[in-house]
């Protein structure tokens, strides 16, 4: 610690004589506790502020919002790391189902002209219920529901 | 016991044998009614034995049909003589010309399969009789394929038992039977590789590897009762079935006529007909693995477009994989990715149609197609740039943080020494 | 007056602040070349600290329960500001922590500060150092992701090993026969309120000790200094140690920074409770040593069963570990060595076992 005792139990002597020095080791040390503090300060204010972004869980997701499906067509929306279809058929009920093909994993889409859910990798076709009716997917698609609140449509999983 | 076994004459030795064998088992039976013909041929050795556990597994069996329903006779009499009299009806061992007719008594009959089920088609004879191997038959060829060849007999499974030897997944091994044997085809101008290359196909990988009962198998393509080879002009029909969408692009392309004209099968010619490996972007293009380059030389026109279709599926490819790398350098730098990440995988089926869209044989299609993959790869792309961008910022910040601490440091360190002097 | 000053009048004409605080202006540090060493307790409150600050922070976004935790992690580490900051300091600060307190025990250990009167103080400290793993253990299923949802299955299992209150020991720590959402509710009101509370106390305890018996000095010295008190060396607490010790603390703060910033802690994937475990799965670098153990065991040792002993095996040493002041010989001069050879072997053990853990398959 030092060629001297510092700190040693003896009586001090007087001010140091190089007051200058301390002057500024002391204005060093405020301008780092102040810069340290404002470094810890920032990004703690900033995370308590709540970000846009709301967060609803993997279970339930909003979809769209009321009027922006005409009747008759369908979007693709994200639904946790997946791809959802929400569609809206031609006497304006609101469907929701899995986008991916359970074919090869192709997004799906909605078709106005056959009324029906189509992959255009190979020609699969499913039902306005997820079912499997034509072309090579072996499975259907994993429907989920849909409850709309307000002017917002909410898409969540079954449960069970 | 010499005295006796020589006394006695072998036949009546072997009929008391299948009495006791009959008294034996008829304890045995499942009380199904009497059945002396498995009564006693259950005991016996191949090839006159059928055991009671084989047919059970039959399906005429479970239907209620017995051995005399084919073989006629008399299955109430344990006296051999009498059950297997001609004037009961026996026939003995069906002759092989004789047994399409005999299974098609029953099953070209609808109203007697209405009773079982009204659902089953009645025209497999009629289309047996069109295919190459009824009409060998009908020649006097016995070597050709009949009904028990590949439905089995007396433990006959409906196609739908996995465990049928015409259940799909096993039809293949079936028809291979004969049809991969050499020794038994040499008679005929056919090749005996076709199970050979379809084993390596990406057919038999979906249909008997990962149980995708939606691919095809040796029956899809050729018929199963009317089977018979597709022919050049038609192969393209019958891929066509699943494959909807080449077979269009094809068909509206130049290459439709002039396969035709050359009387080349349209699909079969680049991709095989049994050996149908997954293909490759070599498959396309002007290199020494493409398919192109079988007919087309460099200056035509055909050679000039397979370069600008390899190069467009390059630059998608290339596109995407820059975009996963970026993307992959940020989640490993700990940056969260995973709506890029998906959003890639449009690009991805945007490569999968652009391959389908080869078959239009047309640079701009292609290029139309590949259009909307290119933008979400830039898109993503881009993404993966902000997340490096986000990262270093980052590190700005803790840079600066870090020059604040040292300042702490080096203030503390002197007012230390200040104090201590 | 200055500000300083009348603060601390009205503090002294209420609190007397004055004979509150005089035993901390009076307090001493023995000056050695083993000295430095006395830091790691305070570095281990210091990130102490850093733990419950940051993990308030976090208690506003995260959301305990099987559907929720994993994706409110996720929200924290992308959506909001400077979350992954927080969520990394934190993650960190944990393993760090788990660090210094082992290195603060083991220097304890061979500084031989655990002797009369001390030996309350090494009590405490052995649970906290307990409680600190146990904060590890709970605060590590939080995230719900794949590895530690198999960590905590493997490693309550092996609670279950216990003869006798083994299985009950296992249901009350699961929430049930498996591990699952209720092991998740659960194991969050351990992490923020129950080992809060208790460490909390402790740690308040083993200060108030440190305080009253003021800090050891190794045996050698101590003989030392007896016979020769002019050669006693001491530095004040305050203001040079404590500056000191700031130092080390801004020091601590700095490699966090660097480690969050440049490490960030991953997510991992949702843990799927149907899914198959994966392969290798091991638990947390401060159990590898216990988890490589029962390893080596072999299945059957006599006529018991390989985890049992080897579980009765920590657990005895665990309660040595806690009573070892009154294991030695209070006479100084007669101090046994044996301690200090035990404190070697354990500290090899630890560190090897921890290394081979690490490199196993």
């Amino acid at each position: 610690m030092g060629t001297t005792t510092p700190g040693m139990i003896e009586p001090s002597g007087g001010p140091s004589a190089s007051l200058p020095r301390r002057r500024f080791a002391e204005l060093l040390l405020g301008t780092g506790f102040l810069a340290t503090a404002a470094a810890f300060i920032y990004p703690v204010l900033r995370y308590l502020i709540p970000p846009k972004a709301a967060d609803l869980g993997a279970d339930s997701v909003v979809a769209g919002r009321v009027g922006e499906l005409k009747p008759n067509s369908g979007k693709v929306f994200r639904f946790g790391e997946r791809p959802g279809l929400l569609i809206r058929t031609s006497d304006g009920q609101y469907r929701a189902m899995s986008a991916t093909c359970t074919h090869l994993s192709c997004t799906v889409q909605y078709r106005e002209d056959l009324h029906e859910v189509w992959c255009a990798c190979h020609n699969g076709l499913y039902d306005l219920n997820g079912r499997n009716i034509s072309g090579p997917p072996p499975r259907p698609l994993q429907s989920f529901e849909v409850q709309v609140r307000g002017d917002e449509i909410f898409v969540r999983r079954r449960e069970g | 016991m010499d005295t006796w076994q020589s006394n006695l004459c072998p036949l009546l030795r072997a009929r008391l044998l299948l009495l006791a064998g009959a008294l034996l088992l008829s304890g045995l039976s499942y009380g199904q009614g009497k059945d002396s013909c498995l009564d006693c041929h259950a005991a016996l050795p191949d090839p006159l034995g059928v055991s009671q556990e084989k047919f059970s597994h039959d399906i005429h069996a479970q239907k209620g049909l017995t051995c005399a329903s084919c073989h006629g006779g008399d299955p109430n009499s344990d006296d051999p003589d009498k059950a297997m009299s001609r004037k009961a009806g026996w026939k003995g061992k069906i002759d092989r010309k004789q047994v399409p007719g005999l299974c098609g008594s029953c099953h070209s009959d609808p109203a007697y399969m209405r009773q079982f089920n009204p659902s089953l088609r009645t025209d497999q004879l009629s289309q047996y009789k069109t295919s190459v191997h009824g009409k060998r038959l009908a020649s006097g060829d016995s070597k050709a394929a009949v009904c028990t060849d590949c439905h089995s007999v007396h433990d006959l499974r409906a196609p739908g038992d996995p465990a049928s030897t015409v259940n799909p997944v096993n039809v293949a091994n079936t028809c291979a039977h004969c049809h991969a044997d050499a020794t038994y085809m040499s008679a005929y101008k056919v090749p005996t590789n076709q199970m050979a290359d379809y084993s390596k196909s990406v057919h038999h990988d979906a249909l008997a590897v990962r149980g995708d009962l939606s691919a095809p198998t040796c029956t899809t393509c050729h018929g199963n009762h009317g089977a018979t080879p597709p022919g050049v002009a038609s192969v393209a029909n019958v891929c066509s079935t699943c494959h909807v969408f080449q077979s269009q692009l094809f068909d509206a392309s130049a290459h439709k006529e002039a396969f035709t004209a050359l009387s080349l099968p349209a699909c079969v010619t680049c991709h095989s007909n049994h050996g149908i490996v997954h293909p490759t972007d070599e498959f396309i293009g002007t290199g020494d693995k493409s398919v192109c380059t079988q007919c087309h030389a460099e200056g035509d026109a055909g050679y000039t477009t397979a370069a600008k279709i390899k190069q467009q599926l390059v630059q998608l490819t290339t596109a995407i994989s820059g975009a996963d790398q970026i993307l992959g350098t940020a989640e490993q730098s700990g940056m969260e990715v995973s709506q890029a990440k998906l959003d890639l995988t449009q690009a991805k089926d945007v490569l999968t149609k652009a391959r389908v869209a080869v078959h239009s044989f047309n640079s701009g299609r292609v290029e139309s197609e590949i259009k909307p993959g290119l933008e979400i790869a830039a898109k993503d792309h881009e993404a993966g740039q902000k997340a490096l961008a986000e990262r270093n910022y980052r590190r700005i910040g803790l840079g600066i943080s870090l020059i604040a601490i040292a300042l702490v440091l080096v203030g503390l360190r002197l007012y230390i020494r200040q104090i201590e002097s | 007056m200055s500000l300083l000053q009348n603060t601390r009048q009205w503090l002294d004409e209420r609190l007397d602040w004055d004979d509150l605080i005089a035993p901390l202006c009076k307090k001493t540090v023995p000056l050695h070349r083993l000295t430095y060493w006395y830091f790691l307790g305070g570095i281990t409150l210091f990130l102490f600290v850093i733990q419950v600050l940051t993990g308030i922070l976090l208690l506003l976004y995260y959301r305990p329960g099987a559907n929720e935790a994993f994706e409110s992690v996720q929200y924290i580490m992308t959506k909001v500001q400077f979350g992954w900051l927080i969520r990394s300091v934190h993650s960190w600060s944990a393993n760090l922590m788990i660090f210094t307190a082992f290195a603060h025990m083991f220097s304890v250990l061979f500084l031989k500060a655990y002797r009369k009167p001390r030996e309350l103080t090494w009590v405490s400290g052995v649970i906290l150092l307990f409680l600190v793993m146990g904060f590890g253990f709970s605060g590590y299923l939080l995230p719900w992701n794949t590895l530690a949802f198999f960590a905590t299955k493997v490693g309550t299992e092996i609670t279950a090993q216990v003869p006798v209150i083994g299985k009950p020991l296992m249901i009350f720590l699961r929430g049930g026969e498996e591990v699952t959402g209720a092991t998740l509710t659960r194991f969050f009101g351990f992490h923020v309120a129950v080992l809060p509370g208790l460490a909390t106390v402790l740690i308040l305890v083993h200060l108030l000790l440190v305080q009253l018996m003021g800090i050891s000095v190794p045996p050698k010295l101590e003989v030392e200094w007896k016979a020769h008190p002019a050669e006693k060396r001491e530095i004040k607490f305050l203001p040079n140690f404590a500056l000191r010790e700031l130092m080390a603390w801004y020091v601590a703060l700095g490699v966090l920074g660097a480690l969050a910033a440049i490490f960030p802690w991953n997510l991992g994937v949702k843990a799927d409770p149907f899914a198959s475990a994966p392969a290798g799965i091991k638990p947390e670098w401060y159990f590898l040593f216990m988890f490589q153990t029962l390893k080596l065991i072999p299945a059957k040792v006599w006529f018991i069963d390989g985890e049992v002993l080897g579980v009765l095996l920590f657990g005895t040493v665990g309660l040595l570990w806690l009573l070892l002041p009154f294991l030695e010989s209070d006479d100084p001069s007669r101090t046994k060595r044996w301690i200090t050879g035990l404190a070697v072997f354990a500290l090899a053990y630890v560190v090897g076992m921890s290394f081979y853990g690490y490199l196993a398959k």
